[in-house]
């Protein structure tokens, strides 16, 4: 056995905990997972059924775990796992998995396969099988602070650009302020206009903020590459940041696996929970509007639908926030089959985005959603994830349905904010 | 003359039967020990939702499917369903049954009318033969089986049919045939601590982790 095998078996081990033994023992094989996968329905392919995808960990927990499977390992008849098993389950672990989770809220023994997904790329990336592109990215933004490398300047240009355009001054590394504002890269890239936005909402609202220099970037490569120190790491630079600030909380952006590495898995990561909070953007919005902090003018006419990021809303819990707000804000709203909970997924989250040997899946995957959004004849799609709003805007144009406009749910809120009242 | 089949029948109604629960009961605990003693770490983040309550409530609502998915697997769906309800109605209701079970545990029931127990056994069965032929014809299904999943189909629809035909004399000796029946039935038994059968245990764990993972974020399970 190759070291590189022994790490990754190592790896796997380590994850196999009461929940996942009680998901692989109560597994009927039904198949019913497969109904909920958007990779196995636009591709009909039977190896991308999701408890498949875990085979190999499966194996590990029966050989290991159980005592007939110890017996049988004893007697040599075991099911081993090869180097060449660890190459083969790439594409079903990275390329054909956003880690959505809908197979999660289908199975009828109520197995948490998205969950295992997650841990099993733990093994696969300890024996060196994860994506070279989120590998590449992780390094990135371990030495300079972002995933798609130092972004610093680049900031400061956009944080000036949008004080100019507000009148509004941003104050970098401000002490004793509500809350720290994170973005995703996405964001400071493509999608800036979320600055001024926000800048506008916060000061109409009386809420105060400011981005720190040395954790500003929310994403975080390694809960999708599945590498723990990673991910600890990149969640530590963030924390570090906030308690040096002394702020209130948290802001976690329009970014799917970031609220569920800033939030859920970051003080499990670090191992303490916080002593402040973390809320999602849209949720925070809400709240405002609830207490009356925030107000709109006039409304969007177009026909628009909503893509729910499945890290925020199926594995997240914010459902009915974005619809609150969108009806603030959108008077010819209207909702594709499916949508909330049981959303499809954009077919970029996890990781998939990234990773250039899954881009024919992605297409494909896609498929599903062009069906939905021409069922509605959508002329808009408004989101709440930087990166699925960059897939929706990647597939549109491949799928040639780019005079769809797309746009994040802040941004719109910000267009309407009622700068008077 | 004694009837030949009269020793095999007392040895499967006493001993036989004695073993198979002792390995069914010894099985059991040894098969969740093993699941329980891996525990799961404690979980910092904190809660937005009550993961204990939506744990324990998913173990209920997932009985339901979520909607559209029948239209998906309808043979998966439906004879899921009719298979568990038609068993467990031949298998409670059932007075030879209950008597076994209060001679075990002191508790009985009222029976069910012989009609309705016999019509449940047979759906039953129906069911476990379109679920067998979806096993075989779908392709996700197919390459998921594994002969797990045919021992398993097996040890169910045997205590079915050969109940059917020991308790209507259809054919054979009824001695013999109850006795056929009660052996399949310890078959069952025995095996079900080291097979999938394990799932009608341990889906309520699973249930239950999967609603309190995702009740913990506030979010549907
Ligand atoms: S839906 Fe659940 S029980 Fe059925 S095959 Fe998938 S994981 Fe197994
Ligand atoms: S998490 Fe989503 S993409 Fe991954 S296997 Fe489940 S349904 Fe498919």
């Amino acid at each position: 056995m190759t070291a590189t095998l022994e790490r990754g078996l190592n790896a796997l081990r380590e994850q196999i905990d009461a929940p996942v033994a009680s998901f692989f023992t109560s597994c009927v094989s039904c198949g019913l997972c497969a109904e909920a996968c958007i990779f196995y329905k636009e591709t009909g392919d039977p190896e991308l059924t999701p408890i498949h995808k875990l085979d190999l960990m499966r194996r590990v927990w029966s050989n290991e775990y159980t005592l007939f499977g110890r017996a049988k390992s004893m007697l040599g008849m075991g099911h081993k796992i090869t180097e060449g098993d660890l190459t083969k389950w790439e594409r079903l672990v990275y390329d054909s998995c956003t880690m959505c989770g809908r197979c999660t809220l289908v199975c009828p023994v109520g197995n948490d396969i998205a969950m295992m997904i997650r841990k099993m790329r733990e093994g696969m990336s300890s024996s060196g099988h994860a994506p070279a592109e989120l590998v590449g990215a992780a390094e990135r933004h371990s030495d300079y602070g972002s995933p798609m490398g130092k972004l610093h300047t680049m900031l400061a240009a956009k944080i000036k650009a949008a004080e100019k355009e507000t009148g509004i001054p941003i104050e970098m590394d401000k002490a004793g302020v509500d809350y720290l504002v994170l973005l995703s890269a996405q964001e400071i890239v493509e999608y800036s206009d979320v600055l001024p936005a926000l800048a506008r909402i916060f000061k109409k609202a009386g809420v105060t903020w400011t981005i720190s220099n040395e954790g500003f970037e929310a994403t975080n490569v390694g809960v999708q590459i599945g590498n723990r120190d990673i991910a600890r790491n990149l969640v530590s630079m963030v924390v570090g940041a906030a308690e040096k600030l002394g702020v209130k909380g948290i802001i976690s952006p329009e970014c799917g696996h970031a609220y569920q590495a800033l939030r859920w898995e970051g003080p499990n990561l670090i191992g303490r929970s916080y002593d402040f909070e973390v809320v999602h953007i849209i949720e925070l919005l809400d709240r405002l509007a609830a207490q009356g902090k925030l107000k709109t003018k006039g409304k969007d006419h177009t026909r628009l639908t909503f893509h729910d990021p499945c890290q925020i809303n199926r594995r997240g819990g914010i459902n009915k926030e974005p619809r609150r707000l969108l009806d603030m804000v959108a008077d010819n709203f209207i909702e594709t089959e499916d949508a909330g909970t049981m959303n499809w997924c954009c077919g970029g989250g996890g990781g998939v985005g990234a990773n250039d040997r899954a881009a024919d899946l992605r297409f494909k995957a896609f498929n599903r959603k062009k069906r939905q959004f021409e069922g509605v004849g959508a002329e808009k799609v408004v989101t709440m994830c930087a990166y699925c709003h960059h897939t929706l805007d990647e597939q549109l144009e491949l799928h040639n349905m780019d005079s769809i406009e797309t746009q994040g749910l802040t941004e719109m809120i910000g267009e309407y904010l009622d700068d008077e009242a | 003359m004694n009837n030949p089949y009269f020793d095999l029948l007392m040895w499967a109604r006493g001993p036989g039967f004695d073993i198979a629960l002792t390995i069914l009961i010894g099985g059991l605990l040894l098969r969740v020990v093993e699941i329980v003693v891996l525990s799961r770490k404690k979980d910092l983040a904190k809660p937005k939702g009550s993961p204990v309550l939506q744990g324990l409530k998913t173990i209920f609502t997932r009985s339901v499917p979520r909607k559209g998915l029948i239209k998906e697997a309808p043979v998966t769906y439906i004879g899921g369903y009719i298979f568990h309800i038609g068993f467990a109605i031949a298998f409670l209701f059932l007075g030879a049954h209950i008597a076994l079970i209060d001679d075990l545990i002191g508790i009985q029931w009222p029976e069910a009318n012989k009609a309705l127990i016999e019509t449940a056994a047979a759906l039953a069965v129906v069911a476990l033969i379109a679920l067998a032929w979806t096993r075989i014809t779908n392709p996700v299904r197919r390459a998921l089986t594994t002969f797990d999943d045919w021992l398993v189909w097996l040890l169910s629809i045997l205590p079915l049919v050969t109940g059917y035909i020991a308790v209507n004399r259809i054919f054979g000796d009824g001695t013999l045939m109850m006795a056929i029946h009660m052996l399949s039935a310890e078959a069952l038994m025995v095996a079900f601590p080291f097979t999938k059968l394990m799932h009608a245990v341990t889906f309520a764990m699973a249930r239950y982790y999967n609603g309190s993972i995702q009740g913990r974020k506030g979010a549907e399970s």
